[in-house]
Formats: C-alpha cells, structure tokens, sequence
C-alpha cells in the first residue's frame, strides 16, 4: 500500500470516529469544514485548475439554501424533492451567468461574480417572501427511511459521506478525458481547441459543476442548521471561500479539504483566544486573520496541500498502460488523393497582405515542405489552414470540404492534426496525459461518466493509444515524466505524437526543427521519414532549408505572401527567384 | 415624479457618480499597472472621511497610528529585504520616506487637533495622513508579491481589507461620523436648488481629473506609470522599475481615495466599515466602462450614481441588488457586440 493510500485510510478512520470522542460544538464546527469543503472543491476545479476566478460562490450556496427553506417551510414539500429543485435552479442561474460572462475576455467573471454576489445578499435581505434580514427558520431535517438528520451528530455522518464522495469524484474527474482537457484550459486554450476540445462549453461545464457543488452544499446548510438568512451569504463568505481554496492549495482536491478546515478552525480559534489575550472584544480577530493570511501568502504561494505533497515520498513508479483494445480509426485516403486545397487564399491585417492569393494542394502520402524568408506569410498561412485566422478571401479545401471559415475544432475533426511553432503542451501533466490529449476526440464519455468512472475501458484505450504512439515517436521510456521537464527537442516529439494520436489524415508541423541541436533535427527527419513510409501525408512548414531539402517531396516557396515557386527540391535549390529572395539580387 | 424631484435626484446621482467615477479612475489605475484588483480603496475613503469628521471636532483621528506604525513596518521590510540580499540598507532613504514623514505628519496632526484650524487646513490634513498609507501598504502587502498571479494579489487585498476595516473598528469605534459640508449655500438654478457642497464635489472631480490627465500626458512618471501599464515587461526593459510604479500608482489610489472621503464626509454618515461599499460601486462604473478605458469608466461611474439616485427614490429597499445588478445586462450586450478569440493566461 503506498503512503498517500494509507494516508487516505487514516483520514477517513478519523473522520469516522471523530463524533465518538468530540464535544458537540467541535462536531458542529467539522459539519462547517465539510459544508465549506465541498463549496471549495468546485472553486479547485474553476479557479486553480481552469484559471477561472469566481467570487460568487456563496449567492449559489445561498439560492439553494433558500429555495428549499422556502419550499419545505412554505409548501411543505418533501428536502429530497427540494433537492432537486435546488440544483436545477442552480444551474439554471450558473448557465445564465456563464453565458453572460465566460465569452468575454479577461477578468469580467470574476469581477462580475462580486458584483452579482453583493446583489443577490441585498436581495435575500429585502424580499420580504424570504422573511428580509431575519430570514426563514423552521427548516425541517433531512430524513431517509424515517431516520432524521436533526442533530449535528446525525447531520455530520449526511454531510461527510456527500462531501467524501464529492472529493473522490473530483479526482477521479481530473484524471479522465475530460479532466485533462479541463487542466489545459488556463494556459493551453489555444492547443485545446486544435485537438477539438469546445474550450467556451467546457468552462461552462467547469463553472456548473462548481455551482452544482456549491449548491449542494446550500442545501446541506439549510438543512443542517435548520435555519437561513441573509449573513451567511454576504461577499464575505464568498471570499472566504476563494481564501480557503487559494491557502489550501487550488491546483489540488484535497487543498479544499486543507484550505476549508485551516481557515475554518482558525477563525474560531481567533475568536476564542484573542479577546482573552487583549482584555477586551473588538475586531481583533479579523486584524489578527488579515495579517495571518497575508503572512501564509508571502511565504507559500502556492498553499499549503502541494507543500505536504512534496514532503511525502513519490509513489511507486507506474506501469505501463495495459494493452487495450485499439480505438477505432478512421478511413485513410488512398495514396496519390488530393488532401487539400489552397485556392487564392488572402489574408490581410489591416494594410499589410499577410497572404496574397495563394494556391497550392498536397496529395496523399507526400510531405510538402512551405518554406521561405521571415515574414514571407508561412505561419499565417498554417493558421488559415488550422483554423486560427479565418481567410478574408478564396478557398480552402479538405478532403472537399470547405474549411476556410471553420474554427480550430471542427477542422481538427475532420482529421488534420497539428503542432506548434512554441511547444504547447500542458507543462505539469505526464507525457503520457498530454499524448492521450490528442486523441480527444477519439472517445466520447463526459464529465460524468469521468466521475463516476464508468468510462475507464475507453480511458484504457486512450492511454493505451498514447503509449503506442510514444513508442512511435521513441519516447516509450518517458512515459510519466512531466512535459515541461524534457528538454526542448523531445518536447517537440510530444508534440507529433499528440498529433499523431488524433489518427490524422494530414499532420501539419509549423517549424518543427526550430531550435534543436543537430543531433535532434536528425532524429526528427528520420521520425517524419519513417512516418511518410507508414503512408502518412505531411504538410511542413519550416525555415532550415537544409532540413527541408533531405527531407521533403515537393516545395512551395513563398515570399511577401506570394508564391514564388513550386516544385521538387533540386528544382527550387537552383530557381534564380528563389536564390535572389534568400540571397539578394546579383548585381 | 415631478420635474423637481428628477432634477434633485440628478443633482444627487451626479454627486455621488462623481466620487465613485474618482474611484474607478483609482482602481483602474492600480489595476492596470499592478493587476492588483485593489478592494482596500475604500477603506483610504473611510478613514479619510472619519479622520476628518474627527479633525473638526478637535480630536486627533486615531489614523495617526495607522500611519506612524506602518511607516515603521515599511521600513523595518525595506531593510530586512536589503540584508537578505547582502546589501546594505539605504538608511537615509528608508528613514526619510517611511519613518520621518509619517511622524512629521503625525505630529502636525496632534498639534492640529485641539486648535481646530480652518476647514481648508483640515481638509489637507486628513488628506496628508491617508495618502502616505497607500505606498506603505503596497510595500508591506504587494511589493514582495509583485509576480504572484492576480488570484493571490486579489486575496492579499482581501486580507488587507479585512486588516485595515478591523483596525478602522479599533480606532475610530463603530459611531458613525458626519461632517460639515464646505459650504451650506445653495443657489437657485431655475427651478432647481443646487447645494454649494455638490458644486465642490463636481468641481473637485473635475480639477482631479484634468490633474490626473496632465500628469498622465506631459509628466515622465506619468508616461512611466502608462507604459507599465501597457507592456510591464517592456517597462521593465527600457528602466522603469516595478517598485516605483507601484508605489506611484498606490500612492495616487490613496491620494484620490481621501480626497473622495473628505468629499463624501459630508454628504452621507461614514462608518469604519461604510468604505467596501462606495469602493465597489467605483468598481462596478469601471466594469461598465469597459475595464480599460478611463473616461469611459468615468462615465459608467457616474451611470452608477444616477442609477442609485434613481432606484433609492422608485425601490428604495431594492436600491443596491439593482446597483449590482447591473452590469449583468450590460455584459450581456459586450458579449454579444463583441467576438473575442480564445484566450489563455501567461504560465
């Protein structure tokens, strides 16, 4: 058994027996971390993994609070129904938010979750239907099968069993498909997008779930204490919640866990020792809190769980993922069909003409190299072709299909695969994790199903076809290693094994051999060879003409967005336009 | 509603709009230079606001302390930071800006107090000892942070806030204070009746702004603080250091933050705790202004003032859900109007 199991045997032990041995009020004040966990837990998903900030989170724990007082007390509607009716109308109000807010750029979300956060307290303060600033007592107790919760004994076991299961969830969700994708939303939208992930629906997904969490945890509360107003959900609990996340750890689920019980135990503790120290009651607590914090942050940044985990020992090394039924691949073309198409293609960014009416097409089986001087149009052609830019004129074609208007993600659908000119991968995920990534698309189980893990059969098959295709590449013994600790050159292997793993038609490298040392641009051209004679097409777009030329069938040469020749290697090397581009006219 | 009404209501709505447009100047300032989402401003507006409600009635405001005991923990940070990087202290410097200063300032505000100069005296009193707390609470809080992503810097301003409202609790006690206007004249303006004391709010707001542009257009650290604020890595390239334009940039937050309190003193009853508020309302005129640009928030600013004008008079007990409420609409209407690209953080 490895010491993070047995640590999770232990804590769960504990939690087990804690109501056996504490007093009622330290039950009362665990049933608060664990209502706080699960509100946290959501914030770890949004703001530390996805990069999303949200402020807001105490208005969804209060909507649901509310919603099922006011249901069970009103209309005496059983808390199982009102549950459900919490968590649709959750969600109904986090789908409006996110649709608002999650488009725009920058930190409108966050911002804007203070504002609505501060709206909704005034409004719970003044409906006089929600009982205003005394808010609405007499909540029933939660009760199943006759047993009712109506302790805080009783209450501790309902809300640490949901918050447990919670916590294993949001693990078991950030280690799948989905997961993953999540993971490379803060700093790798751009990437996620061109392997077909909906980058704009997945944070809307990220920002429900973490609203259903909070939700849930609005009903538990309600529930609990038996009793809602308006001042548990004020702009400070939201903060709070943000505090315990961020002092917790918000790259990791248990710092929910770690961040929910320090602050919540902290608080108490100020409150408790300090007008005994000063001789007096005041606001000391909160001075005394304030510097604390400030103090945690100044010296771990990062918060307290990733500083435990690296005083633990490593966990044993993996194994290698189980061989696994192949997933399904799709039709390739047969050798010699015409792949894609450039007709006039234009691009121009305001007065410059980036690209000017190109054309060119590449076959089946052939690698076609794009070359030509700085700023002769080369990336800005590879991102009309990827879907990054959109052409202002002409065609593009893909296995007949017009793609010059379609974004990143329905292109890379259609079986072009790319990689990038900047290495892109997701730096503190396995090299394993970032491959699998690539074939996101080969697999469709959701968030859900991640979860629940009902969806590891085709989790062993994705990872099953990474591992196959780092074997491809030659990076099978690297499997778990971080992708930002490889050096440069294997970095960029990732990166064509990412794409490979998408099972593409046409793989598209921008500049591949950018920076590599010769001993790397050898192993590249000998992997790209190796793949062409597996019968894969290749569209490169390179600047080391010595690279190219060993390397490639036929070359477009492009200069001020123009072409400027086409043709086999040995006819471009001796073409006098091309030799006067690259070498300056001969006078 | 009768003409008179809505004319009073806008007078009103301008007044106010004008000091949370001063505010969102501030917070987007800071904000820009920093990317500190800086929600301790309002407490620079309350202190300052009681401090001289406190001046007037010839007490010495207990942000003398504030002032005098983060002055010496600036400096014992400056110098503790120096020897940790094994070099010797600027004593000269640390203790003129973060230890003389603030005592010559305190002092002058103990001698002050009990002879209740003029208004004007006070008036650059209480200023005088809120502004210095800006460049001592970013040294304290912010400059050891000054890479942390705007997620940590937003909690470090939380926990600011928390520190400076439960000080503000310990030294100015939970009365409420209102001061005297600068003037009680009013004047006829047609059918209207327009108080002496929204002239000087609207006046002042105006005179800053103009100052702030000036500074902004033909001074050296001005054009500092704007490069910073566009390519702060560029800023950093060409020589303007990230300690300065902190500093500055703070030390104009709470320079327009006590000049909004004294403005605000005595227009509405200030407590330790009133600041959040009339902060976040600066926040949410620059929210509608776009986050960006500077006269456009100005003017979300003052929509903001007219809006609660007008909703404390149709919905009084409503009056701030609506206030916060709105810019969910006016998102709604970016979002639509505008296409963004995806977007991704810097690692």
């Amino acid at each position: 058994m490895s010491s993070r199991a047995r640590l999770l045997g232990a804590f769960l032990v504990v939690m087990a027996a804690a109501p056996a041995v504490l007093a009622d009020f330290h039950v009362t004040l665990l049933n608060y971390v664990g209502l706080a966990t699960l509100v946290v837990l959501g914030l770890v998903l949004l703001t530390g993994v996805a990069g999303i900030v949200s402020f807001g989170q105490q208005a969804f724990v209060g909507i649901s609070a509310y919603v099922t007082a006011l249901a069970t007390t009103a209309w005496g509607i059983s808390p199982w129904v009102t549950l459900v009716a919490c968590l649709a109308v959750t969600a109904l109000v986090a789908l409006l938010l996110g649709a608002v807010t999650l488009r725009l750029s920058g930190h409108y979300l966050s911002i804007t979750t203070i504002a609505w956060g501060i709206a909704i307290y005034y409004l719970f303060g003044t409906l006089p239907m929600l009982g205003q600033y005394s808010g609405l007592d007499n909540v029933p107790p939660v009760t199943l099968f006759g047993f009712a919760f109506d302790t805080g004994r009783r209450s501790y076991y309902l809300i640490w069993i949901i918050t447990a299961a919670a916590l294993v969830a949001a693990q078991n969700l950030l280690d799948s498909r989905p997961g993953r994708a999540i993971r490379a939303l803060r700093f790798r939208s751009v990437m996620a997008e061109s392997v077909g992930v909906d980058t704009a629906s997945l944070k809307l997904v990220v920002f429900l779930y973490a609203a259903l969490l909070a939700g849930l945890s609005g009903w538990l509360y309600a529930h609990f204490l038996r009793f809602v107003s308006p001042q548990a959900f004020g702009v400070n609990a939201g903060i709070d919640y943000l505090f315990m996340a961020v002092i917790g750890g918000a790259s990791q689920v248990w710092g929910a866990l770690i961040g929910a019980s320090v602050l919540t135990l902290l608080k108490e503790w100020l409150k408790d020792i300090l007008p005994a120290l000063f001789h007096q009651t005041g606001n000391f607590e909160i001075v005394v809190f304030g510097v604390l914090m400030l103090l945690l942050l100044h010296r771990t940044r990062d918060g307290i769980a990733p500083a435990i985990a690296r005083l633990l020992p490593a966990g044993p090394a993996r194994a290698r993922p189980p061989e696994a039924e192949p997933l399904s691949r799709r039709a390739q073309p047969a050798r010699g069909t015409p792949l894609l198409e450039v007709r006039g293609v234009c691009r121009r960014f305001g007065g410059l003409v980036a690209v000017d009416r190109l054309s060119f097409a590449i076959d089946s089986g052939e690698i076609l190299g794009l070359i030509g001087p700085n700023g002769a149009g080369k990336t800005t052609m590879f991102n009309l072709i990827t879907g990054v830019l959109s052409a202002d004129d002409g065609q593009i074609r893909f296995l007949g299909e017009r793609i010059e208007r379609l974004p990143q993600r329905r292109i890379a659908r259609l079986g072009l695969a790319r990689t990038f000119q900047h290495v892109n991968l997701v730096t503190g995920m396995s090299v394993l994790e970032n491959v699998a990534l690539g074939a996101h698309l080969r697999a469709g189980r959701g968030t859900l199903a991640a979860m629940l893990r009902s969806e590891r059969g085709d989790e062993r098959r994705l990872l099953a076809e990474a591992a196959r295709q780092l074997d491809r590449v030659g990076l099978g013994e690297h499997l778990f290693e971080a992708a930002g600790s490889l050096p440069l050159g294997q970095q960029r292997i990732v990166e064509i094994a990412r794409a490979l793993a998408a099972d593409p038609v046409l793989l598209l490298l921008d500049e591949p051999a950018a920076g590599l040392r010769y001993g790397e641009k050898q192993a590249l051209a000998a992997l790209l060879r190796k793949l062409r004679d597996e019968g894969m097409s290749i569209l490169l777009v390179e600047h080391d003409m010595e690279f190219v030329m060993g390397l490639v069938d036929r070359l477009v040469v492009m200069d001020f967005g123009q072409k400027l020749a086409e043709g086999l290697p040995a006819q471009i090397q001796t073409d006098p336009a091309v030799l006067e581009a690259y070498l300056g006219g001969i006078e | 509603m009768s003409p008179d009404i809505a004319l009073w209501l806008v007078q009103d709505g301008i007044t106010n709009g004008a000091i949370y447009a001063l505010l969102a100047l501030a917070l987007l300032l800071v904000f820009a230079v920093t990317r500190v989402i800086f929600v301790p401003q309002g407490e620079f507006v309350s202190y300052a606001a009681l401090s001289y409600g406190l001046l007037q009635t010839g007490q010495v405001p207990g942000t003398v302390y504030v002032l005098v005991g983060g002055g010496l923990l600036a400096a014992g940070f400056e110098i503790a930071a120096a020897l940790r990087e094994r070099a010797r202290p600027p004593l000269a410097r640390i203790l003129v800006v973060y230890v003389a200063i603030p005592l010559a300032i305190a002092a002058l505000a103990w001698w002050a107090a009990p002879r209740k100069l003029d208004m004007w005296a006070q008036v650059l009193l209480a200023v005088a000892l809120v502004a210095p707390l800006g460049p001592i609470v970013y040294r304290i809080a912010f400059q050891p942070l000054a890479n942390a992503s705007v997620l940590v810097l937003f909690i470090v301003a939380m926990a600011v806030h928390y520190a400076l409202t439960g000080l503000g609790l310990v030294l100015f006690g939970g009365e409420g204070l209102r001061s005297s206007p600068l003037s009680d004249a009013q004047f006829g303006l047609g059918v209207m009746n327009v108080s002496a004391q929204s002239l000087w709010v609207t006046g002042a707001t105006v005179l800053g702004m103009l100052a702030l542009w000036l500074f902004f257009e033909r001074t050296l650290y001005g054009k500092a603080l704007r490069a910073t604020a566009i390519n702060r890595v560029g800023a950093r390239l060409v020589g303007v250091p990230t300690e300065l334009s902190g500093m500055l940039s703070f030390l104009l937050a709470a320079f327009i933050g006590a000049l909004s309190g004294v403005l605000i003193a005595p227009i509405t009853t200030i407590y330790y705790d009133t600041g959040l508020m009339i902060g976040l309302k600066g926040f949410v005129g620059a929210i509608l202004g776009g986050m960006a640009s500077y006269p456009l928030a100005a003017v979300g600013a003052l929509g903001v003032g007219l809006l609660e004008s007008f909703s404390s008079f149709w919905a009084s007990a409503y009056k701030e859900s609506i206030v916060f409420t709105v810019v969910i609409p006016v998102l709604l209407w970016r979002s639509i109007a505008s296409r963004h690209p995806v977007e991704e953080e810097e690692e």
